[in-house]
């Protein structure tokens, strides 16, 4: 199937256009960020971003070591200045969330920031503010730089921190001229899993054969559709299932989406990651590094690199 | 008639466009009638949640005609054409190459979400 | 008896040990409280027929008589569920989290509420021994909270209660456990495995709730990794599944590994015995 690819207005040392590529998978343990990392050790010239911020692995397979760190606000809270609170009460009986307790304190878990109390307070004693919700890092790994995230414990995740590691990578990407800037995506097919694939040059979809991994499969891959995005999909311990491993072929090739690899079920990739490691360098000899050197060959020629 | 398009920096035409709707950094507001460029900030780039329609307002009360952009989300899709502004998609180019594509037909108006049920993102 | 089975990443394993324990024990009630993605159905194989109650939460309605586009809900809303087209305000109900303040701030009193469907809840009173209830969040919902705790209204004290948490450490997790008198955590002995493990241990432990961890796709080797860290933390390690590929086939072709394989029955009483023991 031809493609129109988007050029970049960036050329690279190599005198190729920069290319992103985002992996995701829809659910989790379909092995994403295993195979993102061992992509990261075969590509040259990359820059690495992990938008998988609500539970971010990809930093225990690369060890980064942190060059910049700056805090994230992403969610506003309700604040009250104790002086000028005149007890009247009125916060707590708006607040459709509970958030005011007894003794007119906000609870910041349950505060949702609506912005209620601060209108309706009759002292002016609240107001909204930003919450430090998370951290974002800019890091020097073994194989490449890489920009990442971390959450605050119970925070939730918002297309707004997504798209700043993003955002960032592609800046510093362009700067070092890089050709290759390589997004672990983040899960399900919400806002973040959106801000993740925006204006990438393609999509893998990591899936697995299973019954559940098959559904997520065609959830995701509807929504990459829908925002036009050229979608691959990689089926991960292929052999697991060959039935549904069949079926999952046979659904790619009637909506159109290539499969660009299969990776056997194998105990060797497993092994590797216990010890922190990549299969690609731990057991090069292996099966599954031969599977994902191959893959690996597959998406260069789809993005237009040379590997 | 007025046209928006979404723009990675606020220093000339020469810039690029940005592929982000609801995060954009600025838009572009251009009057073809008297050839007015007139950039704006866009105050949803920061926005906690609801990015694509805080945006989709701010574009609604430029009273522009089309959008030219990256990609736009589902909801903030609705909000423009129940305005009746066209919202075409364009690739990482510059915002003059952008505009006379457009000029000249060459952009691909993004036809409406075939299904409501992709909402949820 | 009320246990919660979370991880703090998907894929680990929560569904398999929730739904292959339930298999294991009597008289259970089966709560499938991952909302956004219930996959234990696959399981269990339950018939809910035509019939579901439905989980509602308020959005504001505009009586657009009254409305004079002065545009104050607008900009009041921080969701930016509201947007002004001309004179008329759209509402856009997705993006509500139902605060309820537009009805508040209206100079015109042109706002009220009315119920919205968030999710469903679908029951079957009789399957596998069990009776199993499904929560399931609408797509386009963005909050899961309202569909656990309706479920949480569902909790019979007389059975035994085992809930399905959706994975992750945030509100939806939260809610799932809230209730609960102990917390299994699920994990798998790899770096990826303990980080998440690290991230449900402080969940819970914030919360106050009793917890232990069973190991999932175990290996010997491995499994000091997590053994190292239970011992330092003074958590129990309940049992262990091994990594084995017979277990990962039942899995994918949606076959609960108990019925193929019911040593391990005994394996999972065990574990609801040393719970026992705890809660008292």
């Amino acid at each position: 199937m031809e493609r129109e690819f988007s050029r970049g207005l960036y050329q690279n040392k190599a005198g190729g256009w920069m290319k992103k590529l985002t992996v995701i998978s829809g659910k989790g343990g379909t092995g994403k960020t295993t195979v993102t990392a061992n992509l990261a050790a075969l590509a040259d010239n990359l820059i690495l971003a992990d938008c998988d911020v609500d539970a971010p692995n990809m930093h225990l397979l690369m060890k980064p070591e942190v060059i910049e760190a700056e805090v994230f606000k992403g969610a506003k809270v309700a604040v009250k200045d104790q002086l000028k609170c005149i007890e009247c009460g009125l916060c707590r009986e708006l607040c459709n969330f509970k958030a005011i307790t007894s003794d007119f304190k906000v609870d910041e878990i349950r505060c949702e920031g609506c912005g209620l109390c601060v209108a309706k307070c009759p002292s002016d004693a609240l107001k909204l503010e930003l919450e430090e919700t998370g951290d974002l890092y800019y890091s020097q790994t073994k194989f490449a730089p890489m920009v990442h995230a971390k959450l605050k414990i119970g925070a939730e995740n918002s297309g707004k921190l997504v798209s700043q590691v993003k955002e960032k990578a592609e800046s510093l990407a362009q700067q070092q001229e890089k050709e290759l800037l390589l997004i672990d995506g983040s899960p399900g097919i919400g806002c973040p899993v959106i801000a993740s694939i925006n204006g990438v040059d393609s999509v893998l979809v990591v899936t697995e054969p299973t019954k559940s991994g098959l559904a997520d499969l065609k959830r995701v891959l509807k929504t990459v559709k829908y925002f036009n995005l050229p979608a691959v999909v990689a089926i991960n311990k292929y052999d697991l299932n060959q039935e549904i491993s069949l079926e999952i072929e046979s659904f790619c090739r009637q909506i159109q989406v290539k499969i660009v690899g299969k990776l056997p079920f194998s105990k060797v990739i497993v092994e590797a990651m216990q010890q922190g490691e990549l299969v690609v360098e731990s057991a090069p000899e292996s099966k599954v590094a031969a599977a994902l050197k191959e893959l690996w060959q597959e998406l260069s020629y789809e993005l237009r690199i040379k590997s | 008639m007025k046209v928006a398009v979404t723009a990675s920096n606020n220093t000339d035409l020469n810039v690029k466009i940005d592929l982000k709707f609801g995060r954009a950094p600025y838009f572009v507001i251009i009057d073809f009638d008297n050839d007015k460029v007139n950039f704006i900030d866009n105050s949803a780039k920061g926005a906690t949640g609801g990015a694509g329609i805080q945006a989709a307002q701010t574009i609604v009360d430029q009273g522009v005609e089309g959008l030219i952009t990256g990609n736009v989300g589902p909801k903030a899709f609705n909000v423009l054409s129940k305005a009746n502004i066209k919202v075409y998609s364009a690739k990482e180019e510059t915002i003059k190459e952008v505009l006379s594509k457009y000029k000249n037909n060459d952009l691909k108006e993004v036809a409406a979400p075939t299904n409501n049920g992709h909402a949820g993102m | 008896m009320k246990i919660t089975v979370l991880s703090g990443k998907g894929g680990t394993g929560k569904t398999t040990v929730a739904t292959n324990l339930a298999l294991s024990l009597t008289n259970v009630q089966f709560l499938d409280a991952d909302v956004e993605e219930p996959n234990s159905y696959i399981f269990i194989r339950p018939d809910f027929g035509e019939e579901y109650q439905q989980v509602l939460r308020k959005v504001p309605i505009i009586d657009q008589n009254k409305c004079r586009a002065c545009r104050s809900c607008v900009d009041f809303c921080e969701y930016n569920a509201l947007v002004l087209l001309g004179e008329e305000v759209l509402i856009i109900k997705e993006m509500c989290h139902s605060c309820g303040g537009c009805k508040y701030i209206c100079p015109k009193e042109a706002i009220r509420e009315e119920d919205k469907e968030v999710g469903k809840i679908r029951v079957d009173k009789s399957v596998a021994g069990m009776e199993f209830w499904q929560g399931e969040l609408n797509i386009g919902e963005a909050s899961a909270v309202p569909v656990i705790e309706a479920l949480n209204q569902k909790v019979s004290e007389d059975k035994t209660v085992i809930i399905d948490a959706p994975p992750g450490t945030t509100c939806p997790t939260i809610a799932a456990i809230s209730d609960a008198n102990y917390c299994i955590l699920v994990t798998e002995p790899t770096p990826f495995g303990l980080h998440d493990l690290k991230m449900a241990v402080e969940v819970v432990k914030e919360l106050g709730k009793p917890c232990g961890i069973i190991i999932n796709r175990s290996e010997e080797d491995a499994d000091k990794l997590i053994e190292d860290y239970a011992s330092n933390e003074g958590i129990s390690i309940l049992t262990k599944i091994p990594f084995k590929r017979e277990i990962a086939s039942l899995y994918s072709q949606g076959t609960p590994f108990v019925e193929e394989m019911p040593e391990w029955k005994e394996n999972f009483q065990e574990v609801f015995t040393k719970i026992k023991q705890v809660v008292g």
